[in-house]
């Protein structure tokens, strides 16, 4: 995601879909609030405080989060639309994390044998940011944890998804161009402007594409075009995993879409995790742009 | 309890063991908090302190100061200047508020690079 104003705001509006929806429905701590959990937080924090020990004691309130907390394991409550959230911003390259913000509330002590669940919702997706990390969008999420089913506190975390500005970079390849000749200089005129043209025999009526001298069907020369409405499906696909060519970084899909209209086009399927890409599912066109002089139709896939 | 009070200041070495202590004791095993490759090719020169550890170490900085019949209310953190192995932190915090016997503690903690955290943290001291 590099370039384009509108490429950003486009890709802005989806992020904001996602505000308001769940993050994580009715998560189960993966342990009981417990005594040792709580002696190694203390003895990390240096935390002598004899409230955390003994036969009354109470977990520090500091250790919320920590009660939620999957370490190493699978994390089964957390959303599809959580999971999709943070794919999206994987893929376009925000795939650092860090934490920024924790604000929390303490409504009842916890103390051991409490049983924990949680559920947490998607508050909100900030606007592409310029950060001294890097690019990147801020994800604040709010979590209401429970014991033994009773509301112990309210858990604010916001992190940052970012794009590593001083990662270290191998020389950028750019991708190949087109080969722009008369036969088909109408279409990358479309493609300047944002539009995919199919090309419409005048004699016959019939669409097709890609664009050629003369209709197939009935041999005409005559030819005027008609604008793709975007909306499309996968009608194939294949995931290129090797080799990596440069400019590319495999894996990632090449896709032949049916075009609402009809006609078939090659083209990649972005923004949808390489292996979630399905025959018919929906996609819509969007224009990205690779480099300075290389803007390119591509598809990307369409919740409905 | 009065506002205006300065909590007496304190000093945390940011060590390393701190750092991998406090994520394992948060069960927050993000590479970047002890894997320095892995921190480098996010963009940061070393492994860095998460934001369970701070946030326990701020709360930890007001019960010491008001001692262990202290309840935590509130603690709301903001994180800027990262917590890298080899520095120093120290903690400063005010009394920005009091009313009855709940206090509303304005807190602070700077490093070699700038602020770390800042934060404010309520705290009700029976009495």
């Amino acid at each position: 995601m590099n370039g384009e104003p509108e490429v950003h705001e486009e890709f802005e509006s989806r992020l904001k879909a996602y505000e308001g929806r769940p993050a994580a429905a009715t998560g189960v701590g993966r342990d009981p609030v417990n005594e040792p959990m709580i002696r190694h937080w203390c003895e990390a924090m240096g935390d002598t405080n004899p409230a955390y020990t003994g036969p009354d004691a109470i977990a520090p309130p500091t250790m919320l989060q920590a009660w939620t907390m999957a370490g190493l394991s699978r994390r089964p409550e957390r959303t599809a639309a959580y999971d999709e959230l943070l794919g999206l911003l994987d893929e376009s390259g925000h795939d650092a994390v860090v934490a920024t913000d924790c604000e929390q509330e303490y409504l009842r002590l916890l103390r051991p044998g409490d049983e924990i669940t949680f559920d947490s919702v998607i508050e909100s997706v900030s606007g592409r940011k310029t950060t001294k990390l890097g690019p990147g969008y801020f994800v604040t999420t709010r979590t209401d944890i429970r014991a033994g089913g009773e509301l112990a506190g309210t858990h604010r975390f916001r992190i940052l998804k970012y794009a590593p500005a001083r990662r270290p970079q191998p020389p950028r390849e750019r991708r190949p161009r087109p080969v722009v000749n008369r036969d088909n200089a109408g279409f990358w005129e479309g493609v300047a402007r944002h539009e995919l043209l199919i090309q419409r025999c005048t004699g016959c009526g019939t669409l097709r594409f890609p664009w050629l001298p003369g209709c197939n069907s009935c041999g005409c020369a005559e030819w005027d075009t008609v604008e793709a409405s975007g909306e499309g499906t996968v009608y194939s696909y294949v995931v290129m995993h090797h080799p990596p060519f440069p400019a590319f970084e495999p894996p990632y899909t090449v896709g032949l879409i049916e075009l609402a209209e009809g006609v078939r086009i090659i083209s990649n399927v972005v923004e949808v995790p390489y292996d979630k890409v399905r025959v018919g599912m929906p996609v819509r066109l969007c224009f990205r742009r690779y480099d300075d002089e290389l803007v390119l139709p591509v598809f990307q896939g369409v919740t409905r | 309890m009065n506002t205006g009070d300065r909590l007496p200041p304190l000093e945390i070495p940011i060590t390393r063991t701190l750092i991998v202590a406090g994520a394992i004791a948060s069960r927050d095993y993000q590479d970047v908090h002890h894997d320095p490759e892995s921190a480098r090719q996010k963009g940061s020169p070393d492994i860095f302190m998460n934001i369970l550890t701070t946030n326990g170490l701020v709360g930890r900085y007001v019960t010491d100061h008001f001692g262990p019949r202290a309840e935590l209310r509130r603690v709301a953190i903001r994180l800027g200047a990262p917590n890298h192995p080899g520095d120093t932190m120290v903690l400063t915090g005010t009394v920005e508020e009091v009313d009855g016997d709940t206090a509303t503690v304005r807190v602070a903690g700077t490093n070699g690079i700038g602020k770390h955290v800042t934060g404010t943290v309520t705290v009700r001291v029976p009495g």
